[in-house]
């Protein structure tokens, strides 16, 4: 039977996958194939004074070395704005920055070669911390200043009382994506003056538009194949090495591989921006939200990528999925020489998830009332008015979803008495239970419970007015004597699934039982970016617009030959009748022809923030989630097991269930990684732990079980009703779990990662 | 980079003589994340992994002599019983495939503050076997580690073995990290009772420019454990003993602050560890 | 200098070797056997796991030249185990980047421990990172190839 919507459906990557036949972008080879390496820059901040790669050019096995001279096109590029150097040029602004570019036979030719590429630097003062980036007396780091952007958001009365006021100062980390697929592809010269790209991205035609920009070349010749993608996360939205492998392999004449390690990964991509978000809540008596107060400054890092959007995201979700009908928020995103922040799973709901929640639980403490039913209280719901005044359609089932967390059942203690853990019990400890794990710190010493709560929210596909959609060419034809549907996106598999959505989608729209999803590239128009959870809506409303298209033409076909006006309809190869009964297989209605559409799909448009006011119909969908975190702390060491998590998220509609669940544990893992392990340590703009020694990502160990509970309630607007899914598993999760944390040890804990020593000394 | 592979002890030793500068490569889990990530570039690799009497095991004058190849997983299952806090320490050690590699004297030859094998090592007084063309010697552990990722070992020098009695009482090791597997010491704490002798051997990890024997603390609590005829009561530890040992622990530590925690939470975390340790050690003896 | 070993059964041979190249990297770029991940090259991650003689080990940390004259098993070399099939059936494969290196782990466990609990096979799969599915459906794969 063809795949179907609501099925769980197997992935058709899948077994590629797991035999390792599926070739990822840091897999390619080519023959005659050159390795690329990058010279970066070790100061944050520094003019470039020279650049002598006279040494290097002379290397054996090196074919060339480059620098922004050899950059045919525009120099800049960036995803909002272009403000980001190729290659440095003038000015280095971050650790790590690329400057030079050296091809080689052999990659360690390359990095020996990039060794002997002598810059000459005057260095300079960097900013480092956020809040010194706004001084009136810093200096400039980019030509319109260090604010990238400011968003207010002005909702009621900003002179608004409460009888009860709580404030908070919060902090988040930078958080890094940490895919495990490097950064890397195959950049081939087609010897007529133009380049294809073998590439894992999660936006083909954006790199292709801003490659184009780069090179100085037309678009035709600048061609992109989506190579594997191991995973992505927002890591892959801006150019890494796209740029660079084109640039060698131009000049070459050769195939060009760039593969980066790992540490170079860490300078590779843009990071989660790392806040301090400062709040004001007050309430009535009976825990109504009066007002809402914050600013929220984010670092943004040396260029701007995609910070423009997450502040807007930031401030428009600063109160959470509540109503609260007067709200003043600042948002603002600074340039710093710090590295890059942009995009990431979750894109500025996160941050202030941490702090609207963690102040929730602040205003319950100080009403004395239960932080679930606190929560419940405000809740928004269908028909609620955002702070950005945009009434919330389709369902918000805010309430249900804490209702339904709360009323789980909540994992037993297990039996090795705890806070005794001694005697003859001892040996029967299972250690991996225990915060420190195998590390062997507690067996039972010092260990308390917690249990806390959060609920969040945020926009599903692009706001604000920008131009959302995708597009999908599907084709019937039959091959060996059977009807053969392929489906043509050029939508990026990042992992999450979408090869299985469009071909279930395919499936069910035609009812032909073999459908192919092609490799996504630039032969066919844009699918947007795989973010903002917005693939399954858009490309797979793109692909059931274009298979509907089809399959009226199949039904036209087959009325016109079998000269008849009854109603028909495809299932399982055939067109068959009201009845089920076949009336003609596609097969024999087709024979030589072969039916093809392609389609764009545009959800409802949406509109810029008000400058002032940040009044807008800015948002197309939201989704929302709850999560509910049972951790034990060792209160002696600070060290947290998370003992489990729990969720209910509305999907809308399960498309493939067995991948929402995947999108709900693995969302999940990285929210935990953010609250209790995972961070960038910057000291004076150098990454301090780019490695996977030290940047520490969640284990299995680490992991606990999720128990979920997924409602489909049905969007009206939208394809099947279905809701982004990938992101709010994200936002929820690390809240809930500090909000355990608290619980567990009584320490206000206001900065995430959460580290032993916040919970300790 | 020239890469020797030598197929015998004796082999190894002339190679070293010959090349005093070669970076010698075991399990590799030091050596070739310096080599990957281009941290470094030795001039010679030494590969010690063909060397079949670095992979064995046997007693020598009442104790176990370890060749410096065998590796923690083999730790773990041939010497888990006799060795117990080495077979702790060894189960915090990476991931099962780490443990299949790793050997510790590869820990001993990178000689760093975070090697996990090198608590349990000093506290159970072990000695290393340092072997060259002209003749071997064995160092006590708690002498041959001098400086971060320094020790007393020459040029034309390589670890052959380490030599540890079996335990002559409970032991245990514990370890700090900010996740729950797979990570490096914030840092560490072993100790080893020996009822016999009785006596309270200690070791620090991750919280000094070397791994550190807390000595002041030792004697604290032999005194206390003496003092009280402990040893033959079996009755338990009073609690200001036991923090006062644990205080000891965290004085003898000299920590830093860097990427994996404070100074001052390694040595709060230490006394804690200290004293947990001590307590789950009595407990064993007193059984 | 030359590797020569026997990988997947067959008799292999690299020549004019870079001798700082990793056993990943020769499985890789000069066997064309890229099933093995380069995801961290430092051993944390389990990506790139490999049997080196029948012991399962992180190909990144073991020197080419270590190699010479060793039986290497790859996950090109374990097609049509019932483990790779689980972890398609379970949903335990997300990206995937990390999946080779799970399976030839999990592989080593079964054949250790036929019947894992929870517990066991977490511990046996701490060093292998998953960034996209939160290692539940993981868990859920071992259990099915161990039925």
């Amino acid at each position: 039977m063809s795949p179907r919507v609501g099925e769980s459906v197997r992935r058709p990557d899948g077994l590629l996958k797991v035999h390792g036949h599926f070739p990822y972008s840091s897999d390619l080879h080519e023959e005659g194939m050159l390795w690329g390496a990058t010279v970066r820059s070790p100061h944050p901040h520094a003019r470039i004074l020279s650049i002598d790669a006279a040494e290097a050019r002379a290397m054996q096995g090196v074919h060339a070395v480059l620098t922004h001279e050899d950059v045919p096109g525009q120099m800049l590029h960036g995803l909002e704005i272009h403000d980001q150097p190729v290659l440095a040029f003038e000015h280095v602004r971050y650790w790590g920055e690329a400057v030079a570019l050296v091809a080689a036979d052999h990659p360690e030719q390359a990095r020996r070669a990039a060794e002997k590429v002598r810059v000459e630097y005057q260095v300079l003062v960097p900013i480092t911390e956020a809040e010194k980036a706004l001084a009136p007396d810093a200096p400039r780091l980019h030509p319109g200043g260090n604010v990238t952007r400011h968003v207010k958001i002005r909702h009621g009365d900003p002179n608004a009382r409460a009888d009860v006021v709580v404030t908070g100062e919060y902090e988040i980390g930078m958080q890094d994506q940490a895919p495990l697929g490097p950064e890397s592809g195959l950049a081939i010269p087609d010897g007529e003056g133009g380049v294809d790209l073998y590439i894992a991205t999660q936006w083909l035609h954006i790199d292709q538009e801003q490659l184009a920009s780069v090179l100085g070349l037309p678009a035709e010749k600048v061609r992109l194949t989506m190579a594997g993608i191991g995973g992505a996360f927002g890591a892959r939205e801006d150019l890494s090495m796209q740029a660079h492998a084109c640039l060698l392999a131009l000049k070459t004449g050769r195939p060009v591989k760039i593969s980066y390690s790992r540490p170079e990964s860490f300078v590779g991509h843009v990071h989660r921006h790392p806040g301090r978000l400062t709040y004001e809540h007050g309430a009535d008596r009976d825990g109504k939200l009066a007002y809402v107060r914050a600013r929220i400054l984010l670092d943004g890092g040396a260029y701007a990528s995609s910070s423009t959007a997450v502040i807007a995201n930031a401030s428009c979700f600063a109160v959470g999925p509540y109503e609260c009908s007067n709200a003043t928020i600042d948002g603002i995103v600074v340039y710093t020489n710090n590295p890059p922040c942009g995009a990431m799973r979750g894109f500025g709901s996160v941050q202030n998830c941490y702090a609207h929640e963690a102040q929730m639980d602040k205003l319950a403490a100080a009403l004395s009332m239960d932080p679930v039913d606190l929560r419940i209280r405000n809740a928004m719901k269908t028909g609620s008015r955002m702070i950005t005044g945009q009434v919330i359609e389709g369902p918000a089932p805010v309430a249900e979803l804490l209702q339904r967390v709360r009323a789980m059942p909540v994992p037993s203690i297990p039996s090795p008495h705890r806070g005794e853990g001694q005697g003859e019990g001892r040996r029967q400890v299972d250690l991996t239970s225990l915060p420190g794990g195998v590390s062997n710190t507690t067996h039972g010493e010092g260990v308390k419970r917690g249990i806390g709560f959060a609920v969040g929210f945020k926009n599903i596909g692009y706001s604000e007015g920008f131009n959302d959609y995708s597009t999908a060419r599907v084709r019937l034809s039959v091959v060996d004597g059977n009807p053969r549907v392929e489906v043509h996106t050029a939508g990026a598999e990042v992992g999450q699934g979408l090869v299985t959505v469009q071909a279930q989608i395919a499936g069910t729209e035609l009812g032909v039982n073999d459908v192919v999803v092609l490799n996504a590239d630039t032969h066919v128009g844009s699918a947007g970016s795989s973010s903002a959870s917005r693939q399954t809506y858009i490309t797979g409303g793109a692909v059931k617009s274009a298979s509907e298209a089809v399959c009226k033409r199949v039904l036209d076909l087959a009325r016109s030959e079998l000269h008849t006006e009854r109603e028909l309809r495809v299932e399982n190869d055939a067109v068959r009748g009201t009845d089920g009964k076949e009336v003609v297989s596609l097969a024999t209605l087709l024979g030589d022809a072969v039916i093809e559409e392609t389609r764009e799909f545009h959800p409802r448009r949406t509109h810029p923030l008000d400058p002032e006011t940040g009044q807008s119909d800015a948002h197309m969908q939201y989704a929302f989630a709850a999560h509910r975190a049972v951790v034990d702390v060792d209160t002696e060491l600070g060290l947290v097991k998370v003992i489990e998590l729990a969720t209910a998220q509305d999907v809308g509609k399960a498309i493939n269930p067995i991948a929402v669940e995947g999108q709900l544990e693995g969302g999940a893992a990285q929210g935990l990684g953010l609250a209790v392990m995972e961070e960038i340590q910057l000291k004076d703009g150098v990454i301090r732990n780019a490695s996977f020694t030290d940047y520490l990502l969640p284990t299995i160990l680490d992991m606990p079980p999720v128990r979920k509970d997924i409602l489909e309630l049905g969007d009206p607007h939208s394809p099947y009703g279905l809701k982004g899914v990938g992101e709010p598993p994200t936002i929820s999760s690390g809240p809930a779990i500090v909000a355990a944390i608290r619980a567990a040890t009584g320490r206000p804990v206001t900065r995430v990662p959460v580290r032993p020593h916040d919970l300790t000394l | 980079m020239e890469f020797h592979q030598p197929g015998s002890w004796s082999e190894a030793l002339q190679i070293k003589a010959a090349h005093p500068e070669a970076t010698p490569i075991a399990g590799g889990t030091d050596v070739m994340v310096e080599i990957n990530l281009d941290h470094r570039r030795p001039s010679e690799i030494i590969d010690l992994t063909r060397v079949r009497e670095l992979t064995e095991w046997g007693m020598d004058d009442g104790m176990l002599r370890i060749g410096a190849g065998v590796t923690y997983t083999r730790l773990i299952d041939e010497l888990g019983d006799r060795l117990p806090g080495l077979a702790i320490a060894s189960r915090t050690v990476g991931s099962p495939q780490i443990r299949n590699r790793g050997t510790v004297g590869g820990n001993l030859g990178t000689a760093s503050p975070a090697g996990d094998a090198h608590p349990p090592l000093l506290a159970a007084d072990a000695l290393v076997e340092l072997a060259s063309t002209s003749g071997s010697r064995r160092v006590p552990v708690r002498e041959f580690f001098t400086g971060p990722k320094r020790s007393a070992m020459r040029g034309d020098e390589l670890i052959a073995a380490f030599l540890i009695e079996s335990a002559q009482g409970p032991q245990q090791f514990s370890k700090v990290g900010t996740r729950n597997a797979m990570v490096i010491a914030v840092c560490s704490f072993a100790i080893a009772l020996d009822g016999g002798r009785r006596r309270v051997g200690t070791g620090i990890g991750s919280a000094g420019p070397t791994p550190i024997r807390a000595t002041e603390a030792e004697e604290f609590m032999q005194g206390v454990l003496e003092d009280e005829n402990l040893w033959d009561r079996q009755t338990e530890v009073g609690d200001s003993a036991l923090t006062r040992f644990g205080e000891l622990v965290a004085l003898a530590a000299r920590p830093i602050d860097d990427v994996r925690g404070t100074a001052a939470y390694r040595r709060h975390a230490l006394a804690v560890l200290a004293r947990r340790c001590f307590t789950w050690a009595w407990d064993e003896f007193r059984r | 200098m030359n590797i020569r070993c026997t990988v997947n059964g067959e008799a292999r041979e690299a020549r004019d070797v870079w001798a700082g190249e990793s056993l990943l990297y020769v499985l890789r770029e000069r066997f064309g056997l890229y099933g093995s991940k380069n995801a961290c090259e430092q051993g944390e991650c389990g990506s790139c796991s490999v049997y080196l003689d029948g012991a399962l080990v992180c190909s990144c940390l073991v020197l080419g030249g270590q190699a010479n004259g060793r039986e290497v098993v790859t996950i090109e070399g374990l097609h049509g185990d019932k483990v790779q099939q689980a972890f398609v059936e379970a949903g335990a494969v997300q990206c995937g980047f990390c999946t080779p290196g799970l399976i030839v782990a999990t592989h080593d466990l079964l054949r250790r421990v036929p019947h894992p609990t929870d517990a066991q096979i977490r511990e046996a799969l701490s060093g292998n990172i998953c960034r996209c599915t939160g290692y539940a459906k993981i868990i859920d794969a071992v259990h099915m190839a161990a039925r």
